[in-house]
């Protein structure tokens, strides 16, 4: 939106919405997704060249028009997290980078010793870090300290759906962050990317609930709808919750019947 | 020369660059990238990559991910 300019690292991007590739289960999907979602950025990630492969996601992203973030998905300690980025900026000629350094393959929980020491390392290489972070402020507090141009807080473990786990931290990070804040991770449907934005986020990353949905176009339409919706409602300012009713029609001038 | 290219076991002519290889191997190199032993080489110092026996190459690209 005009008069609300969504700005990472200088760069106005005309979505909030920024689209994770994984689990589509064809190019052809992944290119009605990015459609139907108007998102401006679609993560990817880095893996060994297959000879003979025809159809890459370069060609599906690049005729979208769309930026293209890489991701260091896999990576488990911090060096191999920096090497993967910078493969990631030869390759593809960009030094924005999704940091992601988990710690197991059951949780694929953020290892916050090792982002953290990924995301020092990056940014003093000149790397513009976007670190998939734990629910946490202080590791949030942290990283952007460290010179991380956003922070990516987890509603919930990746894949799982589980929606926002921990409002509150999410409100917390929101509430001390300088650097946009953008949900990632565990959107399970729409209300989630809502809550997200009504919570004060910036912006919120999604893959599986898109690409693994029944109708994968018609989920990325409903995202971006909702992040659309909960921006506003975070600008527009709710009402305070209140214990008691409150009428909202006139109580003088009843008639006595 | 015995090198490993993405974990297998390759023989290649003593004396290939790293640009050889490449374009051996691929049919584009568009959106590749290219490691030795774990280093990342430039796309601009290929062609001047000596390869030596028992080394490691990675070659990514980028796929759907994230």
């Amino acid at each position: 939106m005009a008069d609300d300019p969504f700005v990472v690292a200088d760069v106005e991007l005309s979505s909030r919405l920024i689209m994770g590739t994984g689990g589509a289960p064809s190019m052809q999907v992944v290119d009605e997704v990015v459609a139907a979602s108007g998102t401006a950025m679609c993560t990817v990630a880095m893996r060994r060249v297959s000879p003979g492969t025809t159809g890459s996601i370069l060609d599906v992203l690049g005729r979208r028009g769309v930026r293209l973030l890489p991701n260091t998905a896999g990576c488990r300690t911090a060096q191999e997290a920096v090497r993967t980025a910078q493969l990631a900026r030869e390759a593809l000629e960009t030094d924005w980078i999704k940091l992601e350094v988990v710690a197991d393959e059951h949780t694929l929980l953020p290892d916050g010793v090792e982002l953290l020491d990924a995301a020092e390392t990056l940014v003093a290489q000149g790397f513009t870090v976007l670190p998939y972070t734990n629910d946490d402020p202080v590791l949030a507090r942290r990283l952007q300290q460290a010179g991380c141009a956003a922070v990516m807080p987890l509603g919930s473990p990746i894949g799982t759906g589980l929606g926002i786990c921990n409002p509150h931290n999410i409100e917390l990070i929101v509430a001390e962050a300088r650097v946009p804040v953008i949900l990632d991770a565990g959107v399970g449907t729409a209300s989630d990317a809502a809550l997200a934005m009504e919570l004060g986020c910036d912006g919120v990353l999604l893959a599986t609930s898109v690409t693994r949905a029944q109708q994968p176009a018609t989920m990325a339409a409903a995202m971006a709808a909702a992040v659309n919706a909960g921006r506003l409602a975070h600008r527009a300012g709710r009402i305070p919750k209140r214990h008691h009713a409150q009428a909202s029609s006139p109580t003088e001038g009843m008639a006595v019947l | 020369m015995k090198l490993t290219i993405n974990g297998a076991a390759r023989e290649l002519t003593d004396g290939s660059t790293l640009a050889q290889l490449l374009d051996a191997e691929l049919a584009s190199t568009r959106g590749v990238a290219a490691a030795v032993d774990g280093e990342v080489v430039p796309r601009a110092g290929w062609a001047d990559f000596a390869l030596t026996d028992g080394q490691d190459v990675e070659l990514l690209t980028a796929v759907q991910g994230g």
